[in-house]
């Protein structure tokens, strides 16, 4: 016999992974069609029963979101306009069957190249709260996604929360490519965050998902934004900014030539629509 | 090794329930095989169809990703739920606007619309698109869907069956007739029905292209599987194991023997138990696979001196077609403007939400086939044949059928549940899983074609020259059909004095291609249609012009020498359009001048299409008789697989007999108690079978108004178990239980036959194809963002000359969901074998992707067919990717010469001409 566990406590939770090896089940979205039609040969830890572990909250450094917070419930939470990316990008995680039980950690712990959650997630510099029967630890996204299907979870460990530090300032905004208006997979996507004063560019985070093995932010085109007055200037320079993280491949959605230069583009469009200024198409007359 | 069972306490559409599952049995198996709602479907069992949608605490959820544990305590509705003694509006709703065809969405669709409508009683159509999302329909298109939900605020309480007068039929839109269960749940598809002491069967599949293989110690092997029941293979099969839907060109085996030519092929069969199936792991099934070198391409296995995929087919060529008239090389040498292309197309899935399913039992020596099918008597054919049983001993009992669109034409598993019911005596039941049903089931052939055509100075083509690879697969299936029928419509629905085209079928080890919508002409019309635009350009003429100087008129020959003396419709589809043209063209023109970045584009294409078989024997027998209590009873035997032959059959009866449509009922397709009314494919079953159902319909009025003796002015009339006939002042009746019934019960009755009338084509191609063809034109307007390359469609305006529009509502519904599987193959289908065997890497259209589609139906009667109506299913697809891409190539100056034009495609092109400019 395998085992099945669905403890209600994350102590009760974490005492089970410290007794071997477990497949962790928590919305089910990436749990069940990995499985197909094969039967179940692991012991599988149900985590759904970890009341504690979803909604999102609020500390004096961070905002907490549990590890199973679904993507609706990141949608219907009052959050600070930073968040606008991460909604936007909830919204087009597979369907609303799909958002209303899958969790932003699960998005994470599938380490899929084209998660549209990890974008909007290194813009708002994330971390992930570690937990075991022995220790806690958090560690920034970028550390934990460490290629494609692969993380940074040790054994007897899961995922807890996501943790965003405060201020989360400033304004943000996402942008998905796909070759259909719902339910696809991103040929490229990107999350933007923009703070300004006076109207110029403060700070600025710029991440991309599905060109590379894993969402990456870009430090080339950050870098050439900050300081920038928030006009049309901001697309000259992404134009000419480096993207030296990025390293697509070509699949069925696209070829790595096409994600390149889309990237590009969609980089441009989301920066401006985070500055306030979404892309007119009107030609100056 | 399997997981301990523990009980589930949950509520079901408000009743409380228990089940003793494994915790993690999906929500999806345990309402349908423990609860038994099978309203709720399994389209992928992934989350990428939304087929299995239900509510749980009020929420949409697919019902395949949630564990059985997670629903205790919850509250889950269901499709069953909805209905509360009466249908809900919105079901209603679906009724009145056609927004269900096959069914096998529909559950999923209003489940999810009903949470919608709790909070948006009167949604938005972005907010309809936006709940709807998340579920697959490949049957409508999806605008009556969004109409449905919409208006459901405003259905009023009690439908309006719309169920016209006697005589009336004709014309009017009743609600389909078997409409009602495909909204409360309770239709049955193939794998819905399932005994419950039925063997689970698997199917144990090649996961190369191309290999030998041996099995090890099968026995051994099951006897340490509590539960298995037994494994068979090519070994236990009587029969011969060659089955394909033409005849001579059967090849492909049921279980292979010894080798396989495609990856899926099916090799063995395991039966057992239904929990020890769940929680069989095949991995250590004794076969071992030695693998062999594949071609995947046509060009690769025309090479010479390559291996043959059937050793009695030299260069790999499975057959071609031509069709040859005039001296096309002279004409295009004196032709003023000439343009030559190239197009290739990609292999597209038919993507049906219902995977192939059924069951096979015993009764007595029959074996009964229960299962979802487009061709009862060709899958009793082929099933007898397998089987080593006689055609007699094989019963077929179609399911309602989820979308077929020429897959379900071919048989899948049919021999093989026989198989095991044979071998075992027991029921034996299969549903393919996706993966399953999209590796071992056909495709629309891929096509690598090239054409020139050439026109005078005035605009007239004057000659055409076409060929095109069409990449068939590991076996024949529909290859020959599709390698004929390209060479006679490749030339469009315009005169051609001078042609010659040449199809040829070549085998690949990639998925067996077959019938899809359109048997290869959406492939060649792309080909041809481009290249007008491309003529039109260089003559200097208006594309819409061109095409109105050129198109077939009464009295045009064919390129097959067929002289059409009347119904020919395209004319007045094209001139229908032209309204649009200019309003299209000119909104266009005005956007353009003001964007940069983004450009708009006007693209029109037309279409042809032959009703039935291409000069091959093609009957359709209809049975209708009259039982002592006054009911009418026919026997419907063209297959409903969603496109509304059950309604439209039946009110071409009923108008024929001169009795109401509300007095008929049904007789299915089973072959043993309904006459064969062919499969349904190349939109035959209205004119053909609606042909055959007019003459049975007035022979059996005849006997009736002989019997009164009464002249053919009379009327009829049901007043309970009598007819009632009046001619003048002279009323007759007829004491219908005074008559005495036959064995089926009837007091009267009629069968006919009904052949369309075709010659055979000689080697030049020439004779008379079909008795009668379709027509149609379509505008696609659409705008191009040229820094992605995607395309937003704005409009679809669709003209089709249906010859008579037995049943409005349901043609639109046709058209629109023919555009919608066009959007797919101009946009984003291509189905990779080995990378796309899913429905998240294979796209098909959302509801979010299809524009609004304004339909314009034309009615150029054609004297052969019923009522002068003319076939429609396939045409309807056929001008939607060339429209497109030609708008395309209007708004940025490219033409994509490989479809689906994909983003990446697009911008690829737009970036060529960039760089050579």
């Amino acid at each position: 016999m395998i085992r099945y566990a669905k403890p209600t406590t994350v102590d009760e939770a974490l005492a089970l992974l410290g007794e071997g090896a477990w497949r962790i089940l928590a919305g089910g979205t990436d749990f069940y069609p990995v499985q197909g039609s094969k039967p179940f040969r692991e012991n599988v830890l149900d985590i759904n029963g970890l009341a504690a572990l979803r909604g999102i909250a609020e500390t004096d450094s961070h905002w907490v979101i549990g590890a199973r917070t679904t993507w609706t419930d990141v949608i219907r939470h009052p959050l600070p306009a930073a968040f606008d990316a991460l909604k936007q990008a909830a919204r087009e995680v597979g369907s609303i069957q799909i958002q209303n039980v899958a969790s932003v950690a699960g998005n994470l712990c599938n380490a899929s190249p084209a998660a549209d959650g990890v974008p909007g997630l290194l813009v708002l510099d994330a971390e992930v709260e570690l937990r075991s029967a022995a220790a806690t630890r958090h560690l920034p996204l970028p550390e934990f996604i460490l290629g494609n299907r692969r993380t940074a979870l040790r054994p007897g460990e899961m995922v807890t929360a996501i943790r965003v530090p405060k201020p989360a300032a400033g304004t943000s905004a996402f942008v998905k490519l796909g070759a259909r208006r719902y339910l696809v997979i991103s040929i490229a996507m990107v999350a933007t965050r923009l703070v300004t004063e006076n109207g110029a560019v403060a700070d600025a985070a710029v991440a991309v998902g599905s060109c590379s093995a894993v969402a990456q932010r870009l430090a080339g085109v950050e870098a050439a934004l900050r300081g920038l007055p928030v006009d049309a200037g901001l697309i000259t320079a992404i134009q000419s900014a480096p993207m030296a993280e990025l390293s697509p491949i070509a699949d069925v959605r696209g070829s790595a030539e096409y994600r390149l230069d889309a990237v590009r583009e969609i980089v441009a469009r989301a920066v401006l629509t985070a500055a306030g200024r979404p892309t007119g198409d009107k030609v100056a007359a | 090794m399997s997981m301990d069972r523990a009980d589930i306490a949950f509520a079901v559409n408000g009743a409380a329930v228990s089940v003793n599952v494994p915790p993690l049995r999906r929500l999806s198996s345990v309402l349908r095989d423990e609860l038994l709602l099978t309203g709720t479907k399994v389209g992928c069992d992934a989350g990428d169809c939304g087929a299995c949608t239900v509510l749980v605490d009020g929420d949409p959820v697919c019902a395949c990703l949630m564990p059985a544990a997670s629903a205790a305590g919850t509250a889950v509705t269901t499709v069953e739920g909805l209905a509360n003694g009466r249908l809900s509006a919105l079901q209603a709703s679906f009724l009145a606007h056609g927004a269900a065809q096959c069914g096998i969405c529909t559950p999923a669709l209003l489940v999810a619309a009903t949470a919608l409508l709790e909070k948006r009683p009167s949604p938005t159509e972005i907010e309809v698109q936006d709940a709807l999302g998340g579920i697959l329909c490949r049957c409508t298109g999806y605008r009556k869907i969004i109409a449905a939900v919409m208006d459901a605020s405003r259905q009023p309480a009690s439908l309006d069956f719309r169920l016209p007068q006697s005589g009336h039929a004709i014309g009017s839109s009743p609600v389909r007739l078997d409409g009602v269960p495909k909204v409360t749940g309770v239709e049955m598809f193939g794998g819905d029905s399932f005994p419950a002491d039925a063997l689970a069967v698997l199917v144990v599949r090649s996961p190369h292209y191309h290999a030998s293989f041996a099995f090890g110690d099968l026995d051994g092997w099951a006897k340490t599987h509590p539960g298995i029941v037994g494994v068979f293979t090519a070994s236990d099969i009587a029969g011969k194991n060659c089955f394909g839907v033409i005849g001579p060109f059967a090849d492909q085996p049921a279980l292979a023997e010894g080798f396989v030519r495609l990856r899926g092929e099916a090799v063995a069969l395991v039966a057992g138990e239904r929990e020890a199936i769940l929680d069989l792991d095949l991995s250590d099934f004794p076969i071992r696979w030695s693998e062999l070198p594949h071609v995947l391409q046509p060009c690769e296995a025309r090479i010479e001196g390559v291996a043959l995929i059937h050793g009695n087919r030299p260069a790999n060529l499975l057959t071609k077609g031509f069709v040859e008239r005039g001296d096309p090389e002279a004409a295009l040498a004196a032709a003023a403007v000439t343009v030559t292309g190239a197009i290739d197309t990609s292999y597209v899935e038919h993507a049906y939400i219902e995977p192939e399913a059924g069951y096979a039992y015993l009764d007595g020596e029959t074996l009964v086939v229960v299962a979802c099918t487009q061709a009862p008597y060709m899958d009793r054919d082929d099933t007898a044949k397998v089987l080593g049983l006689a055609v007699d001993k094989v019963r077929i009992v179609p399911t309602a059928t989820g979308g077929g669109f020429g897959s379900k034409l071919d048989v899948s598993l049919q021999p093989l549940i026989g198989l095991v019911a044979l071998k075992t005596g027991r029921p034996a039941a299969l549903a393919y899983t996706r993966n399953e049903s999209m590796i071992s089931t056909t495709k629309r052939h891929p096509a690598e074609m090239k054409a020139t055509i050439g026109a005078d100075v005035t605009g007239q083509v004057t000659g055409m020259v076409f060929e095109g690879d069409f990449n068939t697969g590991a076996y024949a299936s529909w290859g020959p059909t599709v390698a004929n029928r390209v060479p006679v419509h490749a030339s469009g629905p315009y005169a051609t004095p001078n042609y010659r085209a040449e199809g040829r079928a070549i085998h690949t080890h990639g998925p067996i291609a077959g019938a899809f919508r359109g048997f290869g002409v959406p492939q060649a019309t792309i080909m041809q249609e481009t290249l007008y635009d491309e003529l039109a350009g260089r003559l200097g003429l208006d594309r819409l012009d061109f095409r109105v100087n050129n198109c077939l008129r009464n009295g045009s020959e064919t390129v097959t020498g067929q002289r059409l003396e009347s119904g020919v419709g395209i004319l007045e589809c094209l001139e229908s359009l032209r309204p649009h043209w200019t309003r299209a063209t000119a909104e266009a023109d005005v956007f353009n001048s003001l964007n940069a970045s983004k450009k708009r584009g006007v693209g029109v294409a037309s279409c042809w299409y032959g009703c039935g078989n291409t000069s091959l024997p093609n009957p359709s027998t209809i049975r209708v008789g009259i039982a002592a209590d006054g009911t009418v009873i026919l026997h419907q035997g063209a297959v409903d697989i969603g496109q509304g032959s059950n309604t439209v059959i039946t009110q071409i009866c009923a108008d024929a007999l001169g009795l109401p449509l509300e007095r008929f009922r049904l007789k299915s397709a089973d072959t043993v108690i309904t006459p064969d009314a062919g499969k349904t494919s190349a939109s035959r079953q209205t004119f053909v079978t609606g042909k055959a159902a007019e003459k049975a319909g007035r022979a059996l009025r005849e006997k009736i108004l002989r019997f009164a003796n009464v002249s053919d002015q009379a009327t009829l009339q049901l007043d309970g178990p009598a007819i009632v006939i009046r001619e003048g002042e002279a009323v007759r009746h007829i004491d219908l239980a005074s008559l005495a019934a036959d064995a089926d019960g009837f007091v009267f009755r009629a069968e006919e036959t009904y052949d369309p009338p075709t010659l055979p084509l000689d080697s030049k191609g020439q004779g008379k194809p079909y008795a009668v063809y379709g027509y149609g034109a379509q505008i696609a307007e659409l705008e191009v963002d040229l820094k992605l390359g995607t395309v937003k469609l704005l409009k679809i305006t669709a003209a089709h000359d249906v010859g008579k529009a037995i049943n409005p509502l349901l043609v639109e519904g046709q058209i629109e969901g023919g555009i919608a599987q066009g959007i797919g193959m101009a946009l984003m289908e291509e189905y990779i074998p080995g990378r796309t065997e899913n429905l998240h890497d294979y796209l098909i259209p959302t509801i979010g992707d299809v524009p609004p589609i304004e339909t314009i139906l034309v009615e150029v009667p054609d004297p052969e067919g019923p009522f002068g109506a003319k076939g429609l299913g396939e045409h309807v697809l056929i001008p939607t990717a060339p429209a497109i891409l030609n708008a395309i190539r209007h708004a940025t100056g490219v033409l994509v010469t490989k479809v689906p034009a994909t983003p990446s495609r697009i911008l690829a092109a737009i970036r060529d001409k960039e760089a050579r400019q």
